[in-house]
Order: C-alpha cells, then sequence, then structure tokens
C-alpha cells in the first residue's frame, strides 16, 4: 500500500509546469485566444517537441507509456495553464481510446505515431458531450454513431461553431455520413471503449479543474496579499482570509479523490466509474469555489475582462458541465452507492482487494 | 502508487478482525459520560491492553505492536466495523502519550507510557481557562516554584471527562509578569491533590461531559513538568497538532457512519420520495467520508516516506467536523419526527445514537481549536496571509 507518486512522476510533472510556465503566460494566451481559430501552430509544435503528446502512447508505439495515474498529475499542469482542450484530447483522451482499439483496426498504429511526432490533433466526439470541442483544427475527428467509431477527416465533416463565454473554448455541433470506410469498430466493441474513453475524459477535466482552481486560489492570494484598504493589505482581513482558507481546503480535499479515480481507471477496478464521477464532482467543485471567492476577492477588478482571474474562472465555469454534467456524474455515484450489494464502509477504500 | 494491501497487512487484518469480533462487548457499553460507563470504558480498555490492542502503534516494550500508519488505519477500519464501543482515553493515548515520546524525560516516559496504554491512569485536557478560550496565549491560572514543588492556583474549564479522571495535563503561568505564550510551564496534576476542586459541567445530553478545575494552591513535583520551566507553549503546539491532525479523528469512523447513513435513508424511502434533496445529501455525505480516507491514506504515504503534517492538520480538522455535522444532519431529517426521541423512549430509532451523534457533532466545530481558528491558521502558514 503506498498512496504516493513515484520521483519519476512528480520530475515530469516539474518539467511540464516549468516548460508552460515559459511558453504559456497569460499575455500569449490571451493573444491566441483572440485569433480566429483560438489556437497556435508554434505553441503546439512546442509541446509535442516536448514529447508531451507522446507521454500516453504506449511505449510499443514509440510514446512513454505514461498511465493515468501520472495523468491526475500532468493533467492538473494543463489546467494551471489553461492549455486547450485539443492537447489533453489528444495527448491523453484520444490516445487512450486509440491504444483501447483492437490490434488490427486500421488507422490505430498509424494515428499512434503521428501522435507521437506530434503532427495530428485529434477531436473526440463522445455522446456524453453534445458540442465537439476543436473540430475547426482537428486532423481527426473520432466520432460516435450510436456505440460505433468512427475516424473522420475534417474535411468529411460538417461543423457549426457555437461560441463559448471562455474564449478558450472553441465549441462545433458536428454531423456527418458514417459509412464502412469510416468505422474503425462496430457497436460491440465500440460500447465498452466509449465508457472507458468517457472516464477518461471526465478524470482529464478533474484534473485540469484541479489545477484551475489552484490557478485562482494563488492569484487570489497575490492580490489579496498586495491590494491595501483601510490602510492594510486586505488579506489581513479574516472575511478574506476565511474564503481563501475555504478554497485551500476544498482543493486539498479534492487531491487525494483524483488520484484513487486515476489508479482505479488505470487498473480497470470495478468501482472506476464511481470513483471517476466522485473525482470530477469534487474538483469541479473545488474550481467553481475558487472561482466564487476569487471574484469576491478581487473586488471589481475581479469583474473585469483586464485581470487575467478571468481566464481561468471561465474556463472552470465551462468544464464543469463537459465530459458530464453534474446531474450526470451526480447520478453515478447515486447509483453506485446506493445498490443493494454496494461495497461501502470503512473496509472499501481501495475495492475488493483483500478479504 | 500501489493501493494494495501487502499479505503482511492482509493477515494483520484479520488477526484485528477476529479478535474484535471475539471480544467486543455483545451490548454497547454505558455512556462514558456517567461515572458508571466511565469505568465500563476503562475495563474495556484494559481488555484492549492486555491482548496489546490498545495502542497498536506503541513499540512492544510499552504494550504496543509496533505497527506503521497503514495498519493502524487498518485495525481502525475493523474497530469501527464491529461497532466497537468509543475509545475514552484518547486524552492520555493520542495527546499526552505523543507528547511524552518527543519531550518527557526517560522516567516520566517509563512511568506514564504503560499506565495510559492500560488506562490504569485517565486523562483530562487542562487548557481552556475561562478567559482563555480561543487566545490560549491568556492563560492566567499559576505554577509559583517552590524548591522542589510548583504551588499551582488558578481554574480551568471545560476539561471533558475531567469529572472521571485521574490526572490532567496542561499549561500555567510560571513567570508572574510574563507575556503571551512565554513563560508558560506544561504540567501533569494528579487531580486527586489536596487543593483541586472539581466542578461538572452538563453538556447538552444532560450529561457530566465536561468540568471546571479549580486549583488552590496544589503541590506539584518538578518531575511533572514536561519540556523547560517557562517552555511550555512549544510543547503544547505539538500536542494540539497530534489533536487535529491524522490520530484523533481516523476516517473509519466517518465512513462507518456514512454506511449507517444510507443503511438509514435506505430503509425510510417514504421520506426519499417527500424530500428528493435527501438522496444528495446522502451521497455527498459517502463522498466526504471517502474523500476523508483518501486523504489520510496519501497523507500517511506522505508522512512515511519523511512528510511532515503541517497547516494541513487544521484543514483535516474543518473537514471531518464539518462532514460529522453534515452526516448527523441529515440523518436528523431522514428521522423525521423521531429525530427528538431520547435512547430512552419506545420509539427511538437506533436507541437515539443518531441524536447522541447529533448533539455531539455540534461540538466538532469547537473543540480542538474552533473551525475559525483553524481557517486563520490555513491563511496565514499555509497560504502566507498577513496577520492582522
Ligand atoms: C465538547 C467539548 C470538549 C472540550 N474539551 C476540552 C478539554 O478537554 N480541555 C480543554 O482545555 N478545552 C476543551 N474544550 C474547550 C474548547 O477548546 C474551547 O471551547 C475552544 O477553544 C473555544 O474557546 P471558547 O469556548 O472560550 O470560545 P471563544 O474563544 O470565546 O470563542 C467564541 C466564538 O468566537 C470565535 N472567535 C474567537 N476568537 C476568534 C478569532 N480570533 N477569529 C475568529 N473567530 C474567533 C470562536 O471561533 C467562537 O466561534 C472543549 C469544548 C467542547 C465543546
Amino acid at each position: 500500500m503506498d498512496f504516493t507518486f513515484t520521483e519519476d512522476q512528480l520530475a515530469f510533472r516539474e518539467a511540464i509546469s516549468r516548460f508552460l510556465m515559459t511558453e504559456a503566460p497569460p499575455e500569449t494566451l490571451r493573444e491566441i485566444w483572440e485569433t480566429e481559430d483560438g489556437r497556435s501552430p508554434e505553441m503546439r509544435r512546442k509541446m509535442a517537441e516536448q514529447g508531451l503528446t507522446a507521454l500516453s502512447v504506449p511505449e510499443a508505439q514509440g510514446g512513454l507509456g505514461m498511465d493515468d495515474v501520472a495523468w491526475s498529475l500532468l493533467t492538473q499542469e494543463l489546467g494551471y495553464y489553461a492549455i486547450a482542450d485539443s492537447m489533453a484530447d489528444t495527448a491523453y483522451v484520444a490516445t487512450g481510446l486509440l491504444t483501447a482499439l483492437p490490434e488490427s483496426t486500421d488507422l490505430r498504429d498509424e494515428l499512434l505515431a503521428r501522435i507521437v511526432d506530434g503532427d495530428v490533433r485529434i477531436a473526440v466526439g463522445h455522446p456524453v458531450n453534445p458540442l465537439v470541442a476543436d473540430v475547426h483544427l482537428a486532423d481527426v475527428v473520432l466520432q460516435a454513431h450510436q456505440d460505433e467509431i468512427h475516424a473522420l477527416k475534417r474535411e468529411h465533416v460538417s461543423f457549426e461553431r457555437n461560441p463559448s463565454i471562455d474564449s478558450s473554448r472553441r465549441l462545433s455541433r458536428v454531423s456527418f455520413q458514417p459509412s464502412d470506410a469510416t468505422r474503425l469498430v462496430g457497436a460491440e466493441q465500440g460500447s465498452a471503449i466509449w465508457d472507458q474513453t468517457l472516464n477518461r475524459g471526465a478524470l482529464a477535466v478533474a484534473g485540469q479543474s484541479l489545477g484551475l482552481a489552484q490557478r485562482m486560489l494563488d492569484l487570489s492570494v497575490d492580490y489579496a496579499v498586495q491590494r491595501k484598504q483601510f490602510g492594510k493589505a486586505i488579506g489581513s482581513f479574516q472575511a478574506v482570509k476565511h474564503k481563501l482558507a475555504d478554497v485551500a481546503g476544498k482543493i486539498e480535499f479534492a487531491k487525494p479523490v483524483l488520484y484513487r479515480a486515476a489508479h482505479a481507471l488505470a487498473n480497470n477496478e470495478p468501482t472506476a466509474a464511481l470513483n471517476v464521477s466522485h473525482a470530477k464532482l469534487a474538483c469541479c467543485e473545488a474550481a467553481w469555489v475558487a472561482a466564487r471567492h476569487g471574484i469576491q476577492v478581487h473586488g471589481a477588478m475581479g469583474y473585469t475582462w483586464e485581470v487575467d482571474l478571468q481566464m481561468f474562472m471561465k474556463r472552470a465555469w465551462a468544464l464543469d458541465s463537459s465530459w458530464g454534467d453534474r446531474a450526470f456524474h451526480t447520478s453515478r455515484v447515486a447509483e453506485a452507492v446506493l445498490a443493494a450489494d454496494a461495497p461501502i464502509g470503512p473496509h472499501h477504500s481501495f475495492g475488493a482487494t483483500h478479504a | 502508487m500501489q493501493l494494495t494491501y501487502t499479505d503482511k497487512q492482509t493477515a494483520f487484518r484479520a488477526e484485528a478482525r477476529a479478535w474484535l469480533e471475539a471480544n467486543v462487548p455483545s451490548k454497547p457499553l454505558a455512556s462514558y459520560d456517567t461515572r458508571e460507563g466511565f469505568e465500563e470504558h476503562r475495563a474495556w480498555e484494559r481488555k484492549l491492553y492486555d491482548s496489546r490492542w490498545s495502542m497498536v502503534m506503541w513499540p512492544e516494550h510499552l504494550g504496543g505492536r509496533g505497527c506503521d500508519l497503514i495498519e493502524w488505519l487498518i485495525f481502525e477500519e475493523e474497530y469501527y466495523a464491529v461497532n466497537a464501543p468509543m475509545r475514552v482515553n484518547q486524552n492520555g493515548q493520542l495527546l499526552l502519550g505523543p507528547t511524552l515520546m518527543e519531550f518527557g524525560t526517560e522516567a516520566q516516559k517509563q512511568h506514564f507510557l504503560p499506565r495510559i496504554a492500560s488506562s490504569e491512569d485517565m486523562w483530562a485536557q487542562g487548557w481552556s481557562e475561562p478567559n482563555a478560550g480561543s487566545d490560549m496565549a491568556a492563560i492566567r491560572s499559576k505554577a509559583v516554584r517552590d524548591g522542589d514543588h510548583y504551588v499551582v492556583s488558578g481554574q480551568k474549564t471545560w476539561s471533558t471527562r475531567a469529572s472521571f479522571a485521574d490526572w490532567t495535563f496542561g499549561l500555567f503561568r510560571s513567570e508572574p509578569n510574563s507575556q503571551r505564550h512565554h513563560g508558560l510551564t506544561y504540567l501533569m496534576v494528579p487531580l486527586n491533590s489536596p487543593g483541586v476542586t472539581i466542578r461538572p459541567i452538563k453538556a447538552l445530553n444532560g450529561k457530566e461531559a465536561f468540568a471546571e478545575i479549580f486549583f488552590d494552591e496544589v503541590r506539584v513535583p518538578v518531575e511533572n513538568r514536561i519540556g523547560a520551566e517557562g517552555q511550555g507553549w512549544n510543547v503544547a503546539m505539538a500536542t494540539a497538532g497530534f489533536e487535529r491532525g491524522l490520530l484523533l479523528r481516523s476516517p473509519a469512523r466517518f465512513q462507518h457512519t456514512a454506511k449507517r447513513l444510507i443503511e438509514l435513508f435506505k430503509a425510510n424511502p417514504e421520506v426519499a420520495a417527500r424530500d428528493p434533496g435527501l438522496r444528495d445529501a446522502v451521497v455527498e455525505s459517502w463522498m466526504g467520508a471517502q474523500a476523508y480516507a483518501y486523504s489520510s491514506y496519501h497523507t500517511v504515504g506522505l508522512v512515511q516516506k519523511g512528510g511532515k503534517v503541517g497547516a494541513e492538520a487544521s484543514v483535516n480538522k474543518i473537514v471531518w467536523s464539518e462532514l460529522d455535522l453534515k452526516m448527523h444532519e441529515t440523518a436528523m431529517r431522514i428521522l423525521g419526527a423521531r429525530g427528538e426521541l431520547r435512547g430512552s423512549a419506545p420509539e427511538a430509532v437506533d436507541g437515539g445514537s443518531w441524536l447522541e451523534g447529533f448533539l455531539f457533532a455540534q461540538a466538532g466545530p469547537i473543540y480542538a481549536g474552533t473551525n475559525e481558528i483553524q481557517r486563520n491558521i490555513i491563511a496565514e502558514r499555509m497560504l502566507g496571509l498577513p496577520k492582522a
């Protein structure tokens, strides 16, 4: 029993964090998000060069084979630096989906190799998301049709853009003509893969939300130390302190829930769906509380476009209902916990790993 | 990350389970906030001790098993799963014990620790005074040095189970004009000393859950001092850290309550139909208890790799106390009109245990340092916000 990370896992997180700190400062993100596409090929290329896209591709396909547990750290960094959806979707969610396909599936190894090289963006059209992120720039769209999985070039889908309050989000309604040529696998095989993809997507959002929460807390603490009223830093006032302490508490207690879920997913534990939904709810809640208290602590500045808080706050609001909204995940938890034979109580923190 | 138990841990769990199942009293003991119940609990503690289950993490020469923190978590899981009695000597076992191990003299350790493990000595905490609650550094009770004794005078209050305990430990001002946390000395005082008067205070449930302790020129031998004279504050802070941190409230306790809450909810489907919000409250309770358990295992992992628990202990304290409240409030909503019934009422559900738990949960955000004080600590020490 060891509920901690390896030195390697922590070092990877650290490296990604240092890289994004220089490459993705808020000023740069603002410029990128103001463009029509909202995406920067150059930033994208740098991230691929850093090996970010190759991290979860299996070693057999030339990647590093990092599992969900490592990604529960890495997605927090993607969240902290508000990296656009296509990165998590390509490097983690789609990679997982492709890896789960039978080895003989057309395109599987080709796409995995291109992900390692960093020259492909993949959008994932899961039925749980009414709109698909980043289709407008995707090279390939992995799209559900009932439970079948189809792979489409962007030219073969039609999409209508739906602007979001979060400038980093680029959402589209997708329609396409399914055919034998586009089908990767049929419904029978596809169904389990879509289930697992949903869990990966939700876990990626959970990790990013936690990263966003931490970023908003850090921004708010900095602001509270600098901003003076009544001749003192506002951070010395207890009403302000207690709000920020509550954010810290929410973050602190969402983390291990995220890690527990990542472990369950990586090991195909029977409780994985329950653990993932729990993580999604806990992390998104932390992000919402961080946003609510963050805007309050920033006063009128918090209501402006000018202050960076808004970039992270809006993303937190938006991600809350992506990859399954609260109602969806709460129901999944309720169903599992209230089931007649649910494994609940003090013996069941870690599934049926002991007698 | 490796979340399966080792064979050794699994064997330990089986051993603990077998012993507990064979030995846990078949009828619940009387409340330890009564003299009779207190003695019943002491007898249970003695039974645990005789089979070395009282302090599983203590070394074998002190009657423990030298368990590590993971094994302690496992033991607690088994303990709560069989509804074993609440531990009556937590003050001695979880607070004073570790304090003595860190700051006590050899002689103190040898004398007191085994007696704590066996509950031969039961301990009360004596920190709070009428005008020193949240502001503990305002302590005024005095300890005046007189040769190889301190002469102690003053008053402590809110001292849990002091009506029945044998000893108290606490801070006393040993330098007459010292301010705040300077000049305080940490002493252990036998409650049967001449000059000690105990006045019980009834808690919400009508029982003598705590007491005031009056000291009138009580002579306390110098060898009952922990740490140096005037340096008691630092020692006391360590004790407070134990209280808020990992050990005081093991996650199994809340997981067990969450499980009972789920059972209560399922047994009362008609209430759920009238109040749809209840389902979410029950589910949130389970999630909170689970998160607390994961967090404990995570922290234990970090501690085993050499990490230290700092201001995070304050986050912990807020979380378990608010979770406990939430769970009991939810139970009261499910019970509806039956919630107010005392255990003696013929129609009380579960022997009135939800009501008892609900009343006690009200104290969680107050004792061990109020949650407001914990939020101050988090803001200043974890987030680095400036002092007022
Ligand atoms: C069941 C129970 C058992 C206890 N057992 C013991 C025991 O065994 N030994 C012992 O010594 N004590 C014990 N206590 C006492 C407990 O530690 C104190 O009640 C606690 O420290 C608060 O002190 P107080 O009651 O004097 O409240 P006060 O300090 O008067 O506080 C009243 C209110 O004001 C708030 N407040 C005070 N100062 C601040 C501040 N700076 N910022 C924000 N809010 C503030 C508090 O949070 C609280 O809400 C126990 C209490 C309870 C309820």
